[in-house]
């Protein structure tokens, strides 16, 4: 199984309410995963700054000098706003991308959960309502989020495997489902210069992504290829800095519900995970379609039945 | 009438109360409040009772019915009406995948969309679909019949048996040995009383008929047992 939830906000007198709200549509999908949990949060914009979200296993560590070392590394301010095992590195806009690398080598045992300028993705092994807690998900504003929670299938369940996946500067991926060609495709990918951490499926879908837009294609048209190069099982949501994605495998067997007001578009595996959105009962709820790239964006028109790419 | 709370009460409850009336109670008409999704709901019903769930549901709703009639004032979750042997389900919104799987008998009525796999094994239920089923309905069905006021997805009526399939619109491909039949005199008057027991207002000669060719491996003599 696993849970996917997803919010989108229209009506930005709710970006306050993201974290809640998103925690909640988690917490109501425990029983679908309870190994691990993640979520991935779209904070407004600061033009000047840009942003990692780094984890730790031994933070206390790690974490005490660990801005002073990357300042030193890039030649540029950096500052860290510690949550629990994870920790978000402010730093110059347009250097995230050159501090994801310098981190690798000034600081070998922290690994990289998100880079970009909005995106912070907290995730860790347990369940969504503990998980959630630990970060002080609740208390966070956005504009968008996704969460996972998590029924290990294919790999070992550690934090790694936990979704959401980073696939880009502000991308990240959640999946419901199961690969079965990851292996194989994994390979491809490793030969292709693509870096992969675990034996995860999901992983290697995020990764997929990942390389189709490395070589030029959009984010829609790299959706629409995993329809014929993935094999398996699939719904994915797909976090961009603008909004979110959804695409469903063409058997579709995997559960996925989405409902639509003047205030929002959600995403959920079941509909119990929409039942407590304000005005839910008004909502417009439907079953997204097998094969069909569905996109939302804060910047864009957003065309809900209209293939994207 | 009997009002059941689900958020406040529980499911439980609710299922054992449902499951315990006989054919003589004076409970006769339920109401559930506050469904909220919730799975299996009304589930193993065996008395001439009304349900009737104010909202939506989640999974397995109305699953291995007989006798009682069920309405959903709401869409329904995956599995709605599984493996029903009488009785009659109504489904005011939508319905997702394997709506009335595996159905022997009743009628399940749906008065929005179904998705995937709709009727999926039946052998024997009648479900009246009001708007358009998804890919992969009707695979395997054995018996029974099924009526689509709307569209049929991909792969319609595939490795069929000996089900009736009636859609008003359009089919966008039919599955393996399911092929397009005359509509005689007979189906007519079938499809017409399908049509008033699923209250819709479609006629019946407006509907195209399909079913078996009978040309898969099964249906060849020298392949049996």
């Amino acid at each position: 199984m696993c849970g996917i939830v997803g919010l989108f906000l229209k009506d930005k007198t709710l970006e306050p309410q993201l974290g809640t709200l998103l925690t909640n549509m988690l917490i109501t999908m425990t029983d679908r995963g309870p190994d691990s949990a993640g979520i991935a949060i779209y904070s407004a914009e600061d033009h000047s700054h840009s942003k990692l979200t780094v984890q730790s296993d031994t933070p206390d560590q790690d974490f005490p000098n660990l801005a002073d070392k990357l300042q030193d590394a890039l030649g540029s301010s950096v500052s860290l706003e510690r949550r629990d095992t994870h920790a978000v590195l402010t730093v110059q806009t347009g250097s995230a991308q050159s501090a994801r690398e310098l981190l690798r080598t000034i600081a070998p045992t922290v690994r990289t959960m998100s880079f970009g300028d909005t995106l912070e993705i907290y995730k860790e092994v347990g369940l969504p309502k503990e998980v959630a807690a630990s970060f002080a998900i609740p208390s966070m504003t956005g504009t968008h989020g996704i969460g996972h929670t998590r029924m290990a299938t294919e790999s070992a369940v550690t934090t790694l495997g936990a979704h959401p996946f980073n696939t880009g500067s502000d991308q990240c991926l959640v999946h419901n489902g199961s690969l079965s060609n990851h292996n194989s495709l994994r390979r491809k990918l490793q030969r292709e210069g693509i870096h992969i951490e675990t034996q995860n499926d999901s992983e290697v879908a995020a990764a997929y992504l990942t390389w189709k837009m490395q070589n030029g294609a959009t984010l829609g048209e790299a959706m629409e290829n995993s329809l014929n190069d993935l094999d398996g099982f699939f719904n994915f949501v797909v976090g961009t800095k603008d909004g979110f994605g959804v695409v469903r495998d063409p058997i579709a067997c995997k559960p996925a519900v989405m409902a639509e007001t003047d205030q929002y578009v959600a995403f959920g595996s079941e509909y119990r995970a929409l039942v407590n959105l304000p005005g839910i009962e008004e909502a417009r709820v439907w079953e997204p379609e097998p094969a069909t790239v569905y996109f939302w964006s804060h910047t864009e028109t957003s065309t809900p039945n209209m293939k994207a790419a | 009438m009997q009002t059941y709370d689900l958020e406040a009460d529980g499911l439980r409850g609710l299922n054992a109360a449902l499951q315990s009336q006989t054919g003589d109670t004076n409970q006769t008409s339920w109401e559930i409040v506050n469904p909220k999704g919730s799975h299996a709901i009304a589930v193993g019903l065996d008395a001439p009772i009304e349900v009737n769930v104010k909202g939506s549901t989640g999974y397995y709703c109305a699953g291995m019915n007989k006798l009682a009639t069920v309405n959903v004032h709401g869409s329904a979750g995956p599995g709605v009406a599984e493996n029903m042997m009488s009785g009659i389900v109504t489904i005011e919104g939508d319905a997702s995948q394997y709506a009335g799987a595996t159905g022997h008998g009743g009628t399940l009525v749906i008065k929005g969309n179904a998705s995937s796999r709709c009727g999926i094994s039946i052998k024997g239920i009648d479900i009246i679909v009001h708007g358009n089923v998804g890919h992969m309905s009707a695979f395997m069905a054995q018996s029974g019949n099924l009526v689509v006021c709307g569209d049929a997805g991909d792969a319609f009526g595939d490795s069929i048996y000996e089900a009736r399939l009636f859609v008003k619109g359009s089919v966008k491909s039919l599955g393996a040995d399911c092929v397009e039949k005359e509509m005689r005199d007979e189906h007519i008057e079938l499809l017409r009383d399908l049509l008033e027991r699923g209250g819709c207002d479609a006629k019946p000669e407006e509907f195209k008929r399909y079913g078996s060719a009978r040309q898969l491996y099964n249906f060849k003599v020298d392949n049996a047992y």
